[in-house]
């Protein structure tokens, strides 16, 4: 196993000059040197409190297991991805440990040790929601990102950004609402919405003759928020817009959007 | 994971209250040193050592890995408009062993059509119409996890993984609601460094030769991609 320490980065030559690939290829060196700087580092210790702890060879439950560690036996935690842990043993084999086994060991002066798992507690808790939504806007395609802090567990504020692709024109949304839930403790949770902000339109030369404009927009809703797995969301809304338009009418337009968040 | 979020959203506020170096703060937003109890004097002369209550102590301090930033680069086909190549970058997040999302920027350039060829006549758009970008939004599902072994003694872990998302792709001065699907094979060098050879299909729907069609734009890349 000791064959998948090996570090020998090969150079991938590439023919762009563009200067933002620069700038990324300089940005994976400097998380390469980062991740190399932080393998100087101590690991964090921990005692196999179970009969064994069943090394895998990968970070996934199909793999499989190669080698064990007794129990009272230390071992390093090298890294985690999603639920897995990357340990070495005592001879220096490294394998991957799921999160129910690596709970049941034992720190160094004996206390249990609890590895941070987000629950569906913490989604009614969390502060900060971040997400992605696509939908229909009026029989436009509408794709959004929206951010979001919870006040309290009922109250929140975000803040929205939409690109509005359609047949005859295209545009972008910025808007702000106020989000109540109800029951945040349920796993879906309904919520309603208001809010407000702008629309930008710009209508295709080809097929309509009009200029771009601006108008402001409130908006009202309502939704769900659905707990998936660890900091995972599942979202659908409705929201129905009045668009206040410099002419006479004003302009009413209904969306659907669904779409996943993350909170933290 | 958590802690790096904490860090990116709390510094902010926390350098506002200018409280940084204060005590109080640390207790405030509740990720201070958990104190540890004093431990209970032992009398003289006790026989049997008391039954002492061992405490969880939570664990933040260790590298999690969930993020992966790459770029690609390879060659895309715009229907009509010929094949070039393309490059982007892209940033993905593994939400569990299976699942992940990504995000990728992408920009390529449009040939001349048969149809300008051949009549030799004005062109359809100009330089700057034929540049195409995309960006888009993906879930993909890791669906054949595995082991590539090259020789006798060296394993490597990999992944066949389908993707599908959508996005918007700017090209011939318009910005076109786009759907994509495809593959790829992620092939880690090391635990944090890896490979990938993806093959997508990005489809929009276009009506500058005559009539609304929906194009399938061909992509195959090879790309690189750092865990961290």
């Amino acid at each position: 196993m000791s064959e998948r320490n090996i570090t020998t980065i090969h150079s991938t030559s590439r023919s762009t000059n563009s200067l933002w690939v620069t700038l990324l290829v300089f940005l994976l060196i400097q998380t390469l040197t980062t991740g190399l700087a932080q393998a100087a580092d101590e690991y964090r210790t921990v005692s196999v409190a179970d009969p064994y702890l069943e090394l895998r060879t990968g970070p996934a439950v199909g793999y499989p297991i190669f080698h064990v560690i007794d129990r009272g036996e230390p071992v390093d935690i090298i890294k985690r991805r999603t639920d897995w842990f990357l340990v070495r043993g005592l001879d220096g084999k490294e394998g991957w440990v799921d999160r129910g086994q690596m709970e049941r060991t034992l720190q160094t002066g004996g206390q249990e040790i609890e590895f941070a798992q987000a629950n569906q507690q913490d989604f009614t808790d969390s502060r900060w929601e971040l997400g992605l939504m696509t939908g229909d806007f009026g029989g436009a395609n509408v794709i959004s990102l929206y951010t979001g802090y919870s006040l309290n567990p009922n109250v929140s504020i975000e803040a929205w950004g939409s690109q509005i692709l359609g047949n005859f024109s295209n545009g972008w949304m910025a808007s702000v609402n106020v989000v109540h839930e109800t029951w945040p403790d349920w796993r879906i949770s309904p919520f309603f919405t208001l809010g407000a902000g702008i629309i930008h339109t710009e209508p295709k030369p080809t097929i309509i003759q009009g200029e771009d404009r601006t108008d402001e927009v409130a908006h009202a809703g309502i939704g769900l928020r659905v707990y998936a797995t660890r900091r995972f969301i599942l979202r659908a809304e409705f929201k129905s817009y009045v668009v206040f338009t410099s002419r006479d009418d004003n302009e009413e337009v209904e969306e659907w959007k669904v779409g996943f968040a993350f909170f933290f | 994971m958590e802690s790096r979020f904490r860090l990116l959203f709390l510094v902010l506020p926390l350098f506002t209250l200018g409280l940084s170096g204060c005590a109080a703060t640390k207790n405030l937003f509740g990720w201070g040193e958990e104190e540890a109890p004093p431990p209970a004097e032992i009398p003289e002369g006790q026989v049997i050592e008391p039954q002492v209550e061992r405490r969880k102590i939570k664990e933040p301090k260790i590298d999690s890995e969930d993020f992966e930033i790459g770029a690609f680069a390879g060659i895309m086909s715009i229907e009509d408009f010929g094949s070039n190549l393309v490059y982007g970058v892209k940033l993905a997040y593994h939400v569990t062993e299976g699942f992940f999302v990504e995000g990728s920027v992408g920009r390529t350039e449009g040939g001349l059509t048969s149809f300008e060829v051949l009549s030799g006549g004005a062109p359809l758009l100009t330089d700057s119409e034929r540049e195409l970008t995309y960006y888009n939004l993906n879930v993909g599902y890791n669906i054949l996890p595995g082991e590539g072994f090259i020789g006798e003694g060296r394993a490597y872990n990999t992944a066949f993984y389908v993707i599908a998302g959508l996005g918007s792709t700017s090209f011939a001065g318009d910005d076109r609601f786009t759907v994509n699907f495809g593959a790829g094979y992620r092939f880690l060098v090391t635990d944090s460094i890896a490979l990938h050879i993806d093959f997508r299909d990005h489809l929009f729907d276009i009506d500058l030769l005559g009539q609304e069609k929906t194009a399938h734009n061909l992509e195959g890349t090879l790309g690189v991609s750092v865990f961290f």
